[in-house]
This record gives structure tokens, sequence and C-alpha cells, in this order.
């Protein structure tokens, strides 16, 4: 966020609701899915969305390290977000910063809540996201890359998680800011949903928003959401596609 | 770490396959796997390059900033190259500090971009003594199937190969523009297995080997940087005879860079 | 329908809990999955190599969540505690079968029996655990066409660990079979395929020749034919894809 109220605030909102890349209020930036690109890993996925581009891999369930980590009853998630030192306009020192700390931290709290981690007692589940180009919401798009590659690593889980963020730009509630909206909108809100039991797993919110603004901005996360898990699943199902008979004939 | 012990008797069959002059994914010894660069994949860095050998997968990124030079070299600009091996990678990679292994890539391709002068450093100096530019090259493993030092060299040069300027971004002059680019070396890794010598290993084939040598060599015909690395040895006459072939490499190595963009 | 593996109910739905093939057995309602780590079961035979030697057991990854201790008591020779470095070391690459699962995870493995033991020669290569049915093939039918055309030995571990033992050549060609089982996945008619690919490349002349015969199992022949047939056409969650 910062810079809220700075006078070089650029029009985010024009006179026919249209935000500053042409996009309606309730439109998502384009997204890409790709189900298992690394081989290395168990599974992976790698998300384009808008001008963001990021991979996530996992490996497990593991034996644990380090082993005091170990918990005798489930699985333990172990989640690392990063971004590349090249992946933002001013070069980010390479390393985990406070705010990795802190997104690694949710996010793997987000997962946790779905995987069936007591399948696994003793073990390490470890999913990695690497941001290689930030365009505002990468933990939302870290959470669907890491997700996905959960899935695709055959991880028992209730649920895939979809995930986006709401804000508040030139007034108004919309749906996946973009870098220029989320540098100066009123407000940013990631969420994450479990779409089987719609819940919001993965809930942050930064600025300001009244409380009818912020019941508007959840069902339109919510909506959001519902649309990104589709491409999920697509997306996984691309995968693991199976061969139509008769193009199998012509080959 | 620990997780993954190669098997005792793949590593003998990788070394028997080599004795008869062969390899585990059907490659000769003197074969180098499929190359693929892909520029300007990143769009927030000053240059990057996205590059794969084989299943091996590198994303190096450039980054200029106006700093300081050191006070040994007012007229210089800055260039330091650092290596992540993230834990995505590789299982046998671990979240923390970079470990020996990350910063020997780092070094070993820093050196041969310094040696061979891929960027004019002169160039980069702005004020003497006072800014120049700092050139960060940025190199990330996304997918660790053997190789990682060519791998990471490539995609440093590729990506310095279409790296902009951002002078106008930083108001020291009314338009960006392309990084100049003087020389283009390329390394070349080989590892021994057995009396074998063997290009561009594997992951498996580099848990199997009794040394590895890296040999950087640019297009004018000089040996820029050489890295030995892993528990092993190689005479003088192995170190001439990969010399050689690092050079053929190379010149194979320079037209896909030049394919790949200017 | 009931809640079967891979799925879980909630209220009156069933969810899947994994991703997979449906494959209803009723009463039971079941995903079988199309990826993930191998999960052993009680009777499995598994390909795996040795990562720690402690006095009375060695520990064995055999690519499930936990490594798999082996213990002196469960091997063909007789072990006395302190001795167990003598007979394995880590990196040997052994067959050995899932006796027991407790709740904790850890996992028990037997090399007392027939097929069991240490592997000599040969080499080691990996597979998605869910391609192991396409592997086999209906009644074996699958492994029975590579063995045919290759003459190479093969032990096929449930959890996706393949031992090929024979010529360089051999092993080559069953390699390549391997990663065309691996990418093509979930799609009918793969032994016809790989029947095609295995004649069309079947070496002529010098190029027959390799690397001499070197694999064998430790003091037992190799099961013919890999896995046991049986073991896996009875195989309850089996895909249900076979040709």
């Amino acid at each position: 966020m910062g810079n809220i109220g700075a006078k070089e605030v650029p029009t985010l909102l024009d006179a026919e609701g249209r935000r500053i890349d042409g996009r309606r209020l309730d439109e998502l930036r384009p997204i890409q899915i790709r189900a298992g690109p690394l081989r290395q890993a168990d599974g992976s996925a790698f998300v384009e969305w808008g001008a963001n581009k990021v991979m996530a891999a996992v490996y497990g369930p593991r034996e644990v390290h380090p082993r005091h980590l170990q918990q005798n009853t489930k699985a333990v998630i172990q989640c690392r977000y990063n971004m590349a030192a090249f992946s933002v306009d001013e070069r980010k020192r390479p390393g985990i910063d406070r705010r990795s700390q802190e997104i690694s931290k949710v996010i793997a709290e987000a997962l946790d809540s779905v995987v069936f981690a007591e399948e696994f007692p003793r073990t390490s589940i470890d999913v990695y996201i690497e941001v290689l180009q930030a365009n505002a919401g990468t933990r939302c798009a870290g959470l669907v890359a890491a997700s996905v590659a959960l899935a695709d690593a055959g991880i028992p889980m209730a649920d895939l998680l979809p995930a986006v963020a709401v804000g508040k730009v030139g007034g108004a509630i919309a749906l996946d800011l973009k870098k220029e909206e989320d540098n100066f909108g009123e407000a940013d809100l990631p969420m994450a949903l479990v779409p089987q039991s719609g819940r919001l797993v993965l809930l942050q919110m930064e600025g300001h928003m009244t409380e009818p603004e912020l019941a508007q901005a959840l069902d339109l996360g919510v909506g959001g959401c519902r649309v990104i898990y589709e491409k999920m699943k697509a997306a996984l199902r691309e995968r693991y596609s199976v061969a139509p008979a008769a193009e199998e004939a012509a080959a | 770490m620990s997780e993954e012990v190669t098997a005792e008797i793949l590593q003998t069959h990788i070394l028997d396959l080599a004795a008869d002059g062969r390899r585990m994914d059907g490659r000769g010894p003197d074969e180098y796997r499929a190359v693929s660069i892909q520029p300007g994949f990143v769009a927030t860095a000053d240059g990057s390059a996205l590059v794969r050998l084989g299943e091996t997968m590198v994303l190096a990124g450039i980054k200029l900033e106006l700093g300081k030079p050191f006070p040994d070299t007012p007229n210089a600009g800055v260039l330091t190259t650092n290596a992540e091996l993230v834990p995505l990678s590789s299982p046998t990679f671990e979240p923390g500090p970079p470990t020996p292994g990350a910063v020997e890539v780092s070094r070993v391709v820093d050196r041969s971009i310094r040696a061979a002068e891929v960027v004019d450093l002169a160039s980069l100096c702005v004020t003497p003594g006072e800014k120049t530019w700092v050139c960060y090259v940025d190199v990330h493993m996304l997918g660790h199937a053997g190789n990682l030092i060519d791998a990471a060299q490539l995609a440093a040069v590729a990506a310095l190969s279409g790296a902009t300027v951002p002078a106008k971004r930083f108001g020291v002059a009314d338009a960006d523009y392309p990084l100049p680019i003087h020389h283009r070396p390329v390394e070349c890794t080989f590892v021994r297995l057995g009396e074998a010598i063997v290009v561009d290993p594997t992951f498996d084939e580099e848990r199997a080997a009794q040394g590895r040598l890296t040999v950087a060599t640019d297009e004018a015909g000089r040996v820029v940087a050489m890295q030995k690395g892993s528990v092993g040895a190689f005479s003088p006459d192995d170190v001439k005879s990969v010399v050689r072939r690092a050079f053929v490499h190379g010149d194979r190595l320079r037209e896909r860079l030049a394919e790949a963009g200017r | 329908m009931k809640p079967g593996p891979g799925t879980y109910r909630v209220g009156g739905k069933v969810y899947a809990s994994q991703l997979g093939l449906l494959a209803p057995r009723p009463p039971l309602l079941q995903v079988v999955p199309l990826s993930g780590r191998y999960l052993p079961r009680a009777g499995d035979t598994v390909v795996g190599t040795v990562t720690d030697v402690q006095s009375t057991f060695w520990l064995l990854d055999i690519g499930a969540p936990r490594w798999a201790p082996l213990h002196m008591t469960g091997v063909p020779w007789k072990v006395d505690v302190g001795e167990t470095e003598q007979y394995l070391r880590v990196g040997d690459a052994v067959v050995v079968r899932v006796e027991n699962l407790d709740p904790t995870g850890r996992i028990g493995v037997s090399m007392q029996g027939e097929g069991l033991g240490k592997l000599e020669g040969g080499t080691i290569v990996r597979i998605s655990p869910a391609r192991v049915p396409r592997l086999v093939g209906r009644g074996g039918s699958m492994i029975e066409t590579i063995v045919r055309h290759t003459s190479a030995e093969v032990a096929i571990g449930q959890n996706g660990r393949v031992w090929i033992g024979g010529s360089a050549e051999a092993i080559r060609r069953v390699a390549d079979v391997l990663r065309m089982i691996e990418e093509n996945g979930p799609r009918p008619g793969l032994t016809d395929r790989v029947e095609r690919f295995l004649v069309a490349s079947t070496p002529t002349g010098p190029a027959a020749e390799g690397v001499p015969v070197r694999g064998v199992l430790h003091d037992e022949a190799p099961p013919p034919g890999g896995a046991p047939d049986e073991e896996v056409g009875a195989d309850s969650t089996g895909a249900p894809e076979d040709d």
C-alpha cells in the first residue's frame, strides 16, 4: 500500500467505471495455469496471472528435516515463499525477509486447513513458491500454484484452494488488483476459499473499508475464487487428460 | 540432503556404460543435451533468459541500479553475480543460507563473465569516483537435472546480451540503451566416469563422477575461466583434451545464443 | 455408496480427496490416484535403496513418505548385532516385501521370501507408482511383451522403482519403454504401441551386443517377468483403464 493520499495518484477508475487496464470492477486479469512443469518435484505448477509469474513445487510427504519439527500425529506442512531478486522493479536482496516469512506462514496454514495431514504422521510436506515476476497478488498466485502442485503431487485434501485479492480503488470495490491499484488504492484484501465448504482459509486486509464495502468485497472475492477454481481444475485435467480414441487410432 | 541416496548399482551401470562409450540417456560421450534459450522471460528485469539443458531449467535476471564505484576502481562499474539453488529445484536442496555449492556456481559464472569482459565495466561509469551503474546478475535454479554451472552461465550471458540500461528511468540520460556487450564466453562442463570424460553431465552422472572440470571459452579463442570440482583427478593431457572439446561445444552454444537474440 | 479410498464424506455427500480417476466398486466409491508418492500396502513387493545402517537394522528408501526399517531378523542371512554393515551397506539396492504398517506411518519390511534379496548389477529406473499397473499390464501382458522383445530381466517394485538386468542394450531398450509408459499416462492401446516400438527398434547385427550380463538377484533367480502377476492382477486399486 503506502502512498495513500499521495499527490501523484493516477486515475484508477474512469467515468464509465473502467479500471486502469480497461477491466470492469468484477473482472479478473488473464490467468494461465500449468500443472506439472517440473520433473524433479513430486508435484508442481506454474501460474501466469496478469503480469505475475509464479512457480510452485511440492516435495513429500517425506522424512522431516530438521527432525525436531516432526509431529507425531500428522504431517508438518512447511512453506517457503520467496521472491527472485529480479521479480520486482527495484532489485530485492536475495533471501527470506519478514514479509516473505509472514506470507509463507499464512499460506502454509491455509494449505494445512485442507490437507489431510493426519494421514502422514511424522512426515513433512514441503511447499516451495518462487515468485519470478511480481505485479500485485503474488501471495494469491503463489497459493493457487501451491494448491495445484499439491494436487499434482497426489496429496489428499478436502479441496483445491483458489485465492484472489479484492480491493478498493477510486472509491469502488474491485476484484484482483494490479500493481498500480495496489499501490494507490484504498484497500487490499487477499483471501482463499475452500469451494467445497464455502469457507475462507486465508484472509488479510490492509487499508480502509466501510462495513458494507467489506461485505461486498467478500462476496466479490468468493465469486472470483469460484472462477479461478474452474481454471485450476482445468489445468489438472489437461495434465492428466486421456487422448480421445480417434486421435489414438490416427497416431 | 540425506533423502536421495543413489543406488550403487546405478552408479556402477553408468560407469560400465561410459567404459563402452555409452550413456544412460543414449547420448554419446561428446553429446550435449538439447539446449533452449528463451530471452526476455521476466518483464520486471532489465534483461533475462530462461535456459533449459534437457530437464535442467535456470532463469537469470539482470538488474541495473546507480551506485558508488569501489574506491580502488573509480572509473569502473560494478558487477555482481549471485546464484540461488532454491529448494524448489531439487529434492537435494534445502532452505537456508547459500550453500558452498551455490557459492561455487555463483563464483564460477562470475569469473567467466568478468575475465572475458562480457560487459565493459568502464562503460558503466557515469561520474568517475562518484556514480556508476551496478549490474546485478541473479541466477535462479528452477530444475536441477545436472550441470547447473553451464546452464547458469549460459542464462547469465543470454540475459546480459539482451539487457537494457534503464538510463531514462534513473534520470541520467534521455533514453534507455542496450547494455554494451563485448565478449560471449560459454562454460562447458565435463565429468570423469572411469577412464571416460563426458560432456554436460546429468544429475546421476554427476553423482557417479570421479571429478568435474569446467572450461569457459570465448569467441576470440581464449580460455577465460576453469574450475575443477568434486572428488577426483585429471591429468594435464585430460585437461588439454577437455579444453579442445570445450571450444567446439562453446562455438555451438554461442550459435544458440546468437539465434536467441542480439 | 460409501466413501472408499481417495474420498471423504461431509454431510450426505462424498467428495474426492485426491487427484485421480473415479472407480466405483460397490458399495464403495473410490478414487484411484494418478500421481503421488508410493503409499505402502502390506504384501507389496518394492525395490529400495539402503540409506542408513544401524547395529540391528537398515533404513531403506522405498520412495514412501517415510524410510522403512529392515530388521536384521528379516533378512535371509543370520546377522548378529553390530554385523549389519557386513551384509548391506548404504547405496545397496534390495527387493523387499512390505509386511506391516502401524498408525505412526512406520513401514515394516522383510527380505525373506521368493524373489526378495539384494540386487547385483543392472540398474534402477523410476516411474510413477501410479503407472505400475500399466507396466504390468492385464495379467502381466505388458511386462511379458517387454521381456520377450528385449531379453532383459525386470523386477518391478510396486513403488515404481524398476530393476533392469541384462546387456546394456537390453537395459537401454527397457528404459526407453519405461519412459514411454511414464509419459503416455492413462491412454488405451499402450501395450500394442509398446510392442510396435520394440519391434521397430529391434537391434540387428553388432549393435545388439553390449556389456556382458551381470545382473543377478543375490543367491536367487530373479522372478520370471518381474513382479508376480497374480499379485498385481488381484490388486484392488489396479488402474481401471487396462487395455
